[in-house]
Parts: C-alpha cells; structure tokens; sequence
C-alpha cells in the first residue's frame, strides 16, 4: 500500500519558509558582499568556531553549503567536470570538485555570488578532505589560511593537551583576525553570539526530540536541512535563534495535533549517510512512498549533536567552543561512536529500521559502512538497508536500482510485520481457548 | 651476505604475511611479538623500546584473497584498507599486540575503528598526528600524544616503556634512517649501482627485521656498493611522487626502470624515513620525537604544513636530485595522493616540468600497459 504527502498540513511549509528566508538573507549579504570590502572568511561547516568571525564582522562563506546549493539545483555536474578537466580524479570527493570548478568559472569575486574571502579557516573537525579543499582554494585564490587542528576523539574524553591545543590555536585565529580586520576582540561580545548559539542548539536539541512523537512531525533525514543551515552557519545570530524558537513552536503545535508527515507513518527509519543532493525530491519520493519518516539521521549532526545536551556556555566562551569542535560534532568521533549514536536513535526514537545512504564522494562517512551494516543486522538483529549513490555528482544516482533495492525492503518489513502479526495473532487465540 | 643476496633475502621476507615474520623473527628472538604501524608514520622508537618489533603493515598485496573485507569496505574504497582489514577477519596476525593509524585520511580513520571491532586481544591505537606545526602548543600537543601512546603502550605489555629504553632506540632507528639516506644519496651520485626496485625491496624489508639486524644488512649494502659494478643506462631521470601509502608493487618499479627511467627519488616507505636529518639524541626523547615530526619532516601527502607547501617540497626534490620529470604514482582511490595531484600538475606544469600519472593497485598483475605508457613517455622526452 503507498501512502501520500500529508499535504493539507503546513507543517513542511511554516519551517521551510522560515528556513528558506534567513538564508536567502544571509546568501544576499555573500552577493552584497562581492562588490564591497566587506571581510569575509571560508570555514567549514563541521565543529565550526563561526562566532568568533562574528565578533570581527566577518562574513562567515561555506565552501560546502556552495556545493550544496549547486547540487541541489542541479547545476553541480558542469563544474564536477570543469575540475575534472585540470586534473581532478574521478574518485575525488564531488564536493570539492564542484566548488572548485565554481571559482575556476568566477563564480567566487566580483562577477560571481560569494566574495573572494580574506582569510581561509580551516577548521579540521575529522575530514581530511576539508585540509585539501581549503589547501587547493588557497592555493587558487593566493588567499592566507589558518590552520585549526583540532584532535580526533580518539577516548571516551579529550585530554587537557587536547583542550588547550584547540584553546591556544582559537587563540590565534582571533589574532589574526584582529590584523585582519584592524577591531579589539571583544569577550563580551562572543559571549553575546554564543548565548544566541546556545538558544539555537537548545531549539534544536527540542524539535530533534519531538520527533519521538508517533507520527513524528517532520522528517528528521529531508526536513532537517531546514534547520542545518540555520545551525550551522547562522549560528551565533539573533536570527538563528528567533528561528529555533519559531521552528520548535510549530513542531510542537503540529505534535500536539497529531499529525505526522505523510498521512500514514508506516515506517519508522534512521538515515545514516548524506543524502543525494541532485536528486533530492525523487529519493524522498522513494521513502514517502511506502510511509517511511525518518525520525534521525546522523548526516544532521555533522555540526553537532546537540540533541544530547550540550549548547555553548557563554561563560566558559574558548572552552565550550573547543569542546563542541573536539567532542560535540558526528565528524570528529570514531565509527564505533557512531555505532552508538545510531542504536541510541533506533532505540529512543522508537525506529523500526536503519537506512545507509552510501556516498562515493564522502569516504568520512561512507568508508566502512559495510562492516556497520553488519553490526546492526548481526549483532544487533535491526532491519538494514544500504544503497549507494553520491552527495553531488548526478552521474552516479541510478534511480531505478535504488528504487528496486528499497521496494524490496520496505516489502520484506511489511511482510515481516504481518507474520509477526499473524503469530501474536495465534498465539493470543491459543490461549483464549486454553482458557 | 651480498647485496644480491640482501635483495633475495628481502624479497621473501616480502612474500611472508605477518604472522609469518614474527614466526621468522620469533627463531632468533624467542619471546618477540610485534606491533604493527599502519601507514604513513608512527613513533617507532616507543614500540621497539617497549620490547616489541615494529613492523610496517602495507597491506597483504597479491599475498591474500579478499573474502571478507570486501562486505565491509565499498568498491571505491582503496585496496589496502580492505587487505589490512583482511589480515585481521583471516587470523594473520598473530604474534601481534596491536596496531597503529593515525589521521592521515578518512579511510585510514574508519579502518581503525573496524578493525578494532572485528579483533579481540589486539590493541588498536589511532595517534591523531598534528596537522598544525606552527602552533604555539604544537610541540606540547605533539608530545602529549607521543606520551599518550606511551602510556597505553605500556598497560598492555604489563611495563614501563623508559625514557632511557626510548632513547636507545632512537639511537638504533636514526643510525637506520641516516643509512637509508646515504644509500639513497649514493646511488643518485652512481647511477646504476643499486636499481629502484632492489633498494625498495631493501627498505620495505626494513619494516620486517628487528632493527638492530637491519643496520647490519644497511651497512652490508653500504659497504658494498663501491664494488658493485654501476650500469649508466641513457635513461629518464624521475622522482615517483605519491607512493608514500599503499606501495606500488615491485613489479611496477621494474616495469618503470626497464622503460627507460632512473628514479632518483621517491616517497615509498616515507614513514620509515621521515626526518631530514637525525633526532636529537640529546635531553627527552619524547621531546625530540615531536620536534623532528614538527620541523624537520620531509613534505608528504598527509601532513600540512602552511610555512613549507608540498609544491615547493617536490621542486626542490625534482631539483635536488637531478630529476627531469616526475611520475605520480598514486594508489587508485588514494584521495590524498590524487588531491595533491592537481597542485603538484598545476605546479609543474608552471615549470615546464614534464610528469605522468600512472595509477595502481596492490593487486595488479600485468604490468604491460603501465610500461608502455612510460616507455611513450620516456621517449618523447628522450627524443624532444
């Protein structure tokens, strides 16, 4: 039986406007921003430090969120092969490639959308790709960058060396953004973007949770990026944060009505894995149509996991900001805290089944993915799926496999519900007559 | 043993799976086990003065089926992760306390994490090597990690790992690293003395012998290099460039040299021979190690190091040894080597520097086609 879009709710409406206004804001000041001396700065969007930018005025531009937008607008695939062409693999990751091939076509400066920045933050939070990307963009635009070196989570906590190491490094950046931009560093001021972070990641950390409502009110995996680019690169405004408080108002009221996502949840799924930005729509379409919502999905913690409870603490404004980059970010912890952080959605968001959407381009989360799938259906006895495609590159979204792969999964879990079903079934008349 | 001998002698200890060599070592040292160091480079001095034989772990080559690793790593991803993994799902490690990653590449990283899944009784450390060497705290950082391991390193051989220990190693592996660069020095300045593929095969053995028993073997080599009758060939004078993870079979080398090239040098095996010059054998060990790593690295792939750009790092080695082209030879899906690809291309390119780039895997078995594109390569230069 295939379901349909509840589409007399405006629950995807409300909060995809919201979404869609404050960053067609923020993408108005990158355009504004080309023609101007406005200082700007690349960073990336895992474990960021964006509000220190902030406290100097600097325009916070995400060569990611580039790529994103490409893709998403199917525009991704002519600059893919613009960087292919001067020596781009085809086994690179497609979101350098795209970005990349973006700035080689003026899309960054004076006659493109984003400005040329003046300082490259390159915020290593776990994906070595982001050390190239920001090395090859410097490289490309002769622009200055600042290495922040953040260490992996390799134990349950990091050291104090860890901690300072990131302390000393902010330290640093900060300096140099005094030189750059000529402005005192003001604590008070961070304090006053991360007490606006903090209100944001705790907007965030209550709609993450309302999805724990049957039916859950959006779609964790596909709606989330609603709130992603509020989080991630608005963070620290007081835009963000008025955003999460009307976001989780909506969600809530949605919740309390009722009303889910499609107009029968059937399935409730966890996405791991970015999703196929060219072919977003039809690859929601592939869930929707069998009632599978997805209540979680790791792709959206990239940033951060605030739903567990950590926000920025204005009063400890370096250490708090080091802790979210070492600790409190999906990109920087292993594959096995990974593992936990899916089974501890399967389990509290009450998921019937764990989706792996493996990406060539991103091998931060897909190298591996095979070995996790075997944790969850061996160890773990939870119904997996694992297809692949890619974040960026069209030339690897094969529709019609990927709808066979998952027709046969949601078939497969639809008839093992009607036979367990079934038994409870028997199994309840067997003792009605043994009574 | 002569060098031809030294050169057999490596080539089986090349042949042997791990558990093997320890087996091998395990005849004359009774009670050695191993450590194994994932590529690129780990502090080996700490491993050895904790009483146990480093052993470089590149992989199981054409030496092991992959049965299992493939149901855990994608098609897309590169061949030594799944054959590492392999020797672990296969039981051919045994002899092994554990290994160590560090944060080269993201495969790297997740690899760490599987392998420590699928073993029992094996530790697995992943060193997060710094990527900032400028920092104020980069050396203090640096060497909390190298005391880090230490300390972990030590729980699981059940004693203390000394200062002293650490710095009698460091002693034995800079007196290694100091022959490996005379050797390498020796054969520029004489070429045909010694070919790519026996002084590769040379230093990959090194990863597989106790160290002590390897300088004996470099010094052999030293020595009898003068005597060693140098074939000059009208060759192609390269440096291989992108070979400093997964190794390029052997037989690629071969193929290369036979095609009409002289590598002069390369950055195979690179985590074994890192440092420019010796570590300061002088005041804590620990402190040296981190400085060495810090400043006086050779550039590689998986290191940032914003004041010495890895561009102007393979300039200077084309221009240092005498190079007049270079060949890029990176593992197919090695996304480090094929990233840096393009700047080194872009760069070269703005020299007027002619290159190849000639992709690999651990597994290849033919090796005609590789030789005919460096043969078409050689000659257009030979004849421009």
């Amino acid at each position: 039986m295939r379901t349909t879009i509840a589409d007399s709710k405006d629950y995807r409406g409300t909060v995809h406007k919201l979404s869609r206004d404050i960053i067609s804001d923020w993408l108005g000041q990158l355009q504004a921003a080309t023609k101007t001396d406005t200082k700007s700065a690349y960073l990336m969007v895992s474990g960021n430090c964006v509000e220190i930018l902030r406290c100097f005025d600097i325009l916070p531009t995400f060569p990611e969120i580039n790529a994103l937008q490409l893709a998403i607008r199917k525009n991704s695939l002519p600059y893919i092969i613009k960087a292919e062409e001067i020596g781009y693999a085809s086994d690179n990751c497609a979101y350098v490639k795209a970005d990349i091939g973006y700035t080689l076509d003026g899309g960054i400066g004076e006659d493109g959308t984003i400005p040329k920045p003046d300082l490259i933050v390159c915020n290593f939070v776990g994906c070595n790709v982001y050390i190239k990307w920001f090395e090859h963009c410097a490289e490309i635009m002769d622009v200055p960058l600042v290495m922040l070196d953040i260490p992996f989570l390799r134990e349950d906590e990091p050291s104090k060396e860890d901690t300072q190491y990131v302390i000393t490094q902010l330290k640093e950046l900060i300096a140099k953004c005094e030189d750059l931009t000529g402005k005192k560093f003001d604590m008070d001021r961070l304090r006053e973007h991360l007490a606006y972070s903090a209100r944001a990641e705790q907007g965030w950390a209550k709609a993450k949770n309302l999805c724990k409502a049957r039916p859950a009110p959006y779609d964790a995996y596909f709606d989330a990026i609603n709130m992603m680019g509020p989080i991630n690169a608005l963070r620290g405004t007081k835009e963000a944060a008025d955003f999460f408080d009307a976001a989780v108002e909506q969600y809530e009221h949605i919740v309390e009505q009722g009303l889910g996502v499609v107009d029968d949840e059937r399935f409730r799924i966890v996405v791991e894995g970015p999703p196929p930005y060219p072919y977003y729509r039809n690859f929601r379409g592939l869930f929707e149509a069998w009632g599978a919502v997805a209540v979680q999905s790791t792709y959206s913690t990239v940033g951060g996991t605030w739903e567990n409870g950590f926000c920025h603490d204005p009063e400890r404004p370096l250490e708090s900001i080091a802790e979210q980059m070492i600790i409190h970010n999906l990109c920087n912890r292993s594959m096995i805290e990974r593992y936990k952080q899916i089974h501890q959605y399967i389990t509290d968001w009450h998921a019937d089944a764990l989706v792996i959407h493996s990406v060539k381009s991103c091998r931060l989360f897909s190298a591996g993915q095979g070995d996790m799938r075997e944790h969850f259906i061996r160890d773990l006895g939870i119904p997996t799926l694992m297809v692949e495609s890619d974040l960026e590159d069209p030339r690897y979204y094969a529709e019609a496999q990927l709808k066979n792969r998952i027709d046969a999964f949601f078939e497969a879990l639809t008839y093992k519900r009607l036979r367990s079903t079934a038994a409870a079934e028997a199994a309840a008349a067997a003792a009605t007559q043994g009574d | 043993m002569t060098i031809d001998e030294i050169v057999l002698h490596s080539r089986s200890l090349l042949d042997m799976k791990p558990s093997q060599v320890i087996k091998k070592t395990q005849e004359t040292y009774p009670n050695v086990r191993g450590f194994a160091v994932f590529p690129v480079y780990a502090p080996h001095e700490i491993i050895h003065a904790a009483g146990l034989m480093p052993v470089g772990l590149y992989g199981a080559g054409d030496q092991l089926e992959i049965t299992h690793a493939d149901s855990r790593f994608q098609s897309f991803i590169c061949s030594i992760a799944k054959s590492t993994l392999e020797l672990f799902l296969a039981d051919e490690m045994d002899g092994f306390v554990g290994i160590a990653f560090s944060s080269i590449c993201d495969v790297a990283r997740n690899l760490a994490s599987v392998v420590s899944r699928n073993t029992e009784g094996i530790y697995v450390e992943y060193l997060h090597l710094p990527q900032n060497m400028a920092s104020e705290q980069s050396q203090t950082y640096t060497r909390s990690e190298y005391e880090r391991f230490r300390r972990k390193l030590a729980e699981h051989v059940g004693r203390p790992i000394t200062d002293a220990a650490i710095s009698e190693s460091l002693k034995l592996y800079n007196e290694q690293r100091r022959l490996i660069r005379a050797i390498y020095a020796y054969r520029q300045d004489h070429p045909g003395s010694i070919s790519a593929a026996e002084l590769t095969c040379i230093t990959k053995a090194g990863t597989r012998m106790m160290p002590g028993d390897y300088l004996t073997i470099l010094k052999d080599v030293m020595e009898q290099l003068p005597q060693r009758p140098a074939h000059a060939r009208d060759t192609v004078r390269v440096v291989v460039e992108g070979a400093f993870c997964e190794q390029p079979p052997i037989e690629l080398i071969e193929a290369i040299e036979a095609a009409g090239c002289e590598i002069r040098d390369d950055d195979m095996m690179l985590g074994w021979r890192l440092f420019t010059g010796d570590v300061s054998e002088q005041g804590d060990p620990l402190t040296a190690l981190a400085n060495a790593y810090l400043n006086e690295s050779v550039y590689c792939s998986t290191r940032h190091d914003y004041y010495h750009p890895r561009t102007e790092g393979l300039l200077a080695r084309v221009r240092d040894s005498g190079a007049k082209a270079v060949l890029f030879t990176p593992a197919k899906f090695c996304e480090p080597a094929l990233l840096d690809y393009v700047l080194f291309k872009r760069c070269l390119d703005d020299k007027g520097v002619p290159h190849l780039k000639l992709e690999f895997e651990e597994k290849m078995w033919t090796f005609e086609a590789p030789r005919t594109e460096v043969e078409t390569f050689a000659e257009s230069m030979l004849f421009d």
